[in-house]
């Protein structure tokens, strides 16, 4: 049985502009140990996906539909004392910006520990002190028992999100949700924590949905690829086949327009235009407009096509 | 109407306890500009006081009841509402013009200039705004536009902390910069770039604190250290009538209480309403 | 540094050091810029390439004028401009614009975009009012933004779309020289390609000289036609971008190519575990900066602070090992 399935989700929100269909229905589920990446540009409902999973969504924002079953319970219905147990716990989640996911005014060991005595009461705090030091050095925070006594300012970028990293893990979650987290940090730290994180979720067996808008560094990580767009999921399947044959045209767009170290072209690759607003949608495919293989059969919303494990919406395949 | 389609606007409106303050200030405000529209009497006019009218209870003819030289309360709550609004506007708008230039220059240059302006914030701060004031209007004498005066000193600083603190983390941001590198020199950049990004803050602060300055002004009154006998204020028709409170005479002292009462929630009402709508929008 | 183009800004042992409180008391010094120096030829874009904390930045700062440096010299048009501030230098501020790398942050969120636009025409330039217009509308075409939008505010816009407004407010005064820094790092990567195109038209339309500054070594190739590679205030490699991807020679270089994630290739583990962070610039190393993260670290880089040399028609490198590993 899979770990996660979400089936149908969706979650809007009730603007006064109108309803912004942020998720507008998506299915996928990851088995445990396994790694997801959900690609998409900006605005394209990824992030939302994985604050719906820990209903983290506030007015105007509500889970209209759909059911998310974790472990076998559906967390849709689930109540807040319950979802209160499973945040931090069970499924933790990892922001984009360092800076922000981290107290300010308090030093990392406080914060470390905190994580572990709010959901293991019974923990003496010499234990919990041992475990913090201990998860410090797994993510390679060099001089871990002085890094507990550090101000969040006192650290590099680099170090913030490892320590990050290292709070999400500290109850040995058996899901972790990472949102953009490298995309605050240089390429060469970007290589080193894509790698702890691929470790990690190794040595500890968690399962990691890593959400991002960089299809090379989904690929280096993940092994299924979920493509979002303006909602939905326009393709989804193992890494190997969505990286080597893209079938949606949005896939091989974004694929296309990554810079090669080994090309010799001149230009770049872009994808024309920009993703439609949500309040505003076209009739039919919504990638339509920036396609270059759209006709009038685009029109029509695409069914879903299977080819093996493989799912993805488009006419033109 | 244009204005009606603003975001802000249709936002604050969908507050019902606010949009009923806005409300009852509007009318409060019309009253208070023309009171001799509204009343039947201009109490401060000797010439239509008679004696044989003092404590008459509220009724047919003076509906909230006289005081001891015969005025209508109602009247003289109108024109007191006036005095009220009046020194709580004006010295709110003094306060901000003084305090927000300070605290912009304060925190774009820094350095002792910063250091003396908000030492000089910080030992006022230490004082209860009542004290200063009072002993501002005691050395001073009463007066409409002395009580004006001392409670601008008093509030000042409010608006100065806050502008510094914006300007301190507006002035490093990109835009900022980017002036900078065009050349614009420090004027341009502090009133043409940075100013318009802490108006809203202020304004959201101003407006409670007009209520606050009302108050400031209704206790001093009170205290007799306000203003004149000639030119009553809310707070002194309390005051006068406090004297005969007890004696059964209550109306002369409990309506005009009440009506500083609605004043100050409503203008509360539309203060917390303003504060609530700009601060998800800070979040952009 | 080459031959046959003409020099249009030269960074002449340039240094910066910024004092910084460590502790309640203490004051030390922060090297950012370390005697550096480079050439920018007119017509061309130089790509200055390192991770946060190289001074790339503080460079792009102080050329631009919101740094002064502390040593050296920086010759723009016969003239050192090094130390003198943006209100010292008027007649050359128009010349040399900038654009930011924060799209959220680098436009006035309560200026309309119309505003923030004509700003540079009325400081430095007597155009009429209708001439302001036009040169607004044709920027605007330049760089893809709909004339229409031009009464809207800032957050009515997207990230690509409001790094295309800060394009066109760095170009509107059409300058000699435009810095960039990090101008699509905080954009998606789809956009990245789109605003990266666009600033190579704009380069060829109008002969632009342009200091590109990034982290991203993958993005230099198709815009550049120099590539400077820096760590620690001071340029480690330079060579025409031919040449550094042909041969990268400089062993932080080699680091910088190996940890760009390629799509087709998995992490190679084992190296990319060893990269390492850069350092801090407030106590710098007495041999080598790079030595500590270094793969083919001797004794002697510890103690020998290595010079610039050419290892090659005009490639030069900052590594007595070179050739040798």
């Amino acid at each position: 049985m899979a770990l996660l399935e979400v089936k149908n989700l969706k979650t809007h929100f009730f603007t006064r502009a109108g309803v912004v269909k942020s998720v507008d229905g998506i299915s996928f589920s990851i088995e445990k140990g396994r790694i997801l990446g959900v690609v998409g540009e900006s605005g394209a409902g990824k992030s939302i996906t994985g604050f719906s999973i820990l209903k983290l969504i506030d007015k105007p924002g509500k889970i209209v539909e759909g059911e998310i079953i974790f472990d076998g319970v559906d967390l849709v219905k689930a109540d807040e004392e319950k979802m209160q147990t499973i945040r931090g716990n069970e499924i933790s989640m990892i922001f984009q910006d360092p800076q922000t996911s981290l107290n300010p005014v308090i030093t990392i060991g406080e914060q470390l520990m905190e994580a572990i005595i709010y959901h293991h009461k019974g923990v003496s705090k010499k234990e919990a002190y041992e475990s913090c030091v201990d998860i410090l050095k797994t993510v390679g925070l060099p001089a871990a028992e002085k890094r507990m006594k550090s101000y969040p300012h006192q650290l590099s970028g680099g170090m913030k999100q490892r320590v990050v990293i290292a709070m999400a893990l500290l109850n040995n979650p058996k899901l972790l949700i990472a949102d953009e987290p490298t995309t605050a940090l240089d390429v060469t730290i970007q290589a080193q924590i894509l790698y702890l994180m691929k470790k990690l979720s190794n040595d500890f067996g968690s399962s990691l949905i890593l959400i991002t808008h960089d299809i090379a560094v989904v690929s280096q990580l993940c092994d299924d690829i979920a493509v979002m767009y303006a909602g939905r999921i326009v393709e989804y399947g193992p890494k190997e086949e969505v990286i080597f044959d893209p079938k949606h045209p949005y896939t091989k767009g974004l694929i296309e327009c990554l810079p090669k170290l080994n090309d010799d072209k001149k230009r770049l690759y872009q994808i024309p235009g920009i993703m439609p607003s949500l309040l505003n949608l076209p009739k039919g495919c919504y990638f339509k407009d920036r396609c270059q293989y759209a006709d009038s059969e685009c029109d029509l919303y695409p069914d879903k096509k299977v080819f093996g494990k493989r799912i993805v919406f488009c006419h033109k395949v | 109407m244009s204005i009606f389609k603003n975001e802000l606007v249709q936002e604050f409106f969908e507050d019902k306890m606010a949009t009923i303050g806005l409300f009852i200030l509007i009318v409060l405000v019309i009253l208070a500009l023309f009171p001799s529209v509204f009343s039947y009497q201009n109490p401060y006019d000797l010439s239509q006081l008679y004696l044989e009218n003092s404590f008459k209870s509220p009724g047919h003819q003076f509906w909230l009841g006289t005081d001891e030289q015969g005025r209508d309360i109602y009247s003289a709550m109108l024109y007191g509402l006036r005095i009220s609004l009046y020194v709580g506007v004006a010295s709110t708008v003094l306060s901000v013009i003084i305090g927000f230039s300070l605290g912009l220059i304060s925190g774009y240059y820094g350095g002792w200039v910063d250091t003396i302006i908000m030492r000089i914030a910080d030992i006022q701060l230490s004082f209860p705004a009542i004290l200063i004031a009072l002993i501002i209007m005691a050395l001073w004498g009463e007066g409409v536009g002395k009580i004006i005066i001392a409670i601008t000193i008093v509030n000042w600083v409010y608006y100065a902390r806050t502008a510094r603190g914006v300007v301190l983390s507006e002035k490093e941001k990109d835009y900022a910069q980017s002036a900078k590198a065009l050349g614009m020199g420090d004027m341009g950049i502090i009133f043409g770039e940075i100013m318009p990004n802490v108006t809203a803050p202020i304004i959201v602060i101003a407006t409670v604190r007009i209520a606050n300055a009302i108050i400031l002004e209704a206790t001093l009154s009170f205290l007799g250290l306000g203003v004149p006998i000639t030119q009553p204020s809310l707070g002194s028709l309390i005051s006068n009538g406090y004297q005969v409170l007890f004696s059964g005479y209550w109306w002369t002292s409990v309506y005009p209480g009440i009506l500083l009462m609605v004043l100050i929630i409503s203008i509360n009402l539309i203060g917390d309403r303003m504060r609530d709508i700009m601060n998800p929008r800070l979040k952009r | 540094m080459s031959q046959g183009l003409k020099k249009l800004l030269e960074v002449k042992n340039v240094s910066k050091i910024f004092s910084v409180k460590v502790g309640t008391f203490e004051k030390k010094d922060l090297h950012a810029l370390n005697n550096i120096s480079f050439d920018i030829f007119k017509g061309s874009t130089l790509s200055l390439v390192g991770e946060s904390g190289c001074g790339k930045t503080t460079i792009g700062k102080t050329i631009l004028g919101l740094y002064q440096a502390t040593n050296g010299e920086i010759l723009f048009r016969d003239r050192d401009i090094s130390k003198l501030k943006p209100n010292k230098r008027k007649d050359i501020q128009k010349d040399i614009q900038m654009i930011f790398q924060d799209p959220y942050s680098s436009l006035n969120p309560r200026k309309k975009i119309k505003t923030i636009l004509e700003q540079p025409l009325k400081i430095h330039t007597n155009l009429s009012p209708k001439e302001r217009r036009e040169r607004v509308f044709k920027t605007c075409e330049d760089v893809g933004i709909d004339a229409g939008y031009l009464e809207r505010y800032p957050h009515q816009f997207s990230g690509g779309q409001r790094q295309r407004i800060a394009i066109a407010r760095a170009m509107i005064l059409k300058p000699e020289l435009i810095l960039a820094d990090e101008p699509i790092s905080a954009l998606d990567v789809s956009i990245q390609a789109q605003i990266l195109n666009l600033l190579m038209d704009l380069k060829d339309k109008y002969n632009l000289t342009t200091l590109f500054i990034t982290h991203d070594i993958s993005v230099v190739k198709h815009i550049s036609d120099f590539v400077a590679v820096m760590y620690l205030g001071e340029i480690v490699e330079y060579a025409s971008k031919k040449e550094l991807f042909a041969n990268p020679s400089h062993p932080y270089t080699k680091m910088l190519f190996s940890t760009v994630p390629d799509i087709y290739t998995p992490l190679i583990t084992d190296s990319v575990l060893k990269t390492g962070e850069i350092q801090s610039p407030i106590d710098l190393p007495r041999g080598c900066f790079f030595a500590k993260r270094c793969p083919y670290k001797k004794d002697i880089c510890d103690d020998v602070h290595p010079d610039l040399v050419e290892i090659g028609a005009n490639h030069f490198a900052r590594c007595p090992l070179i050739g040798k590993f």
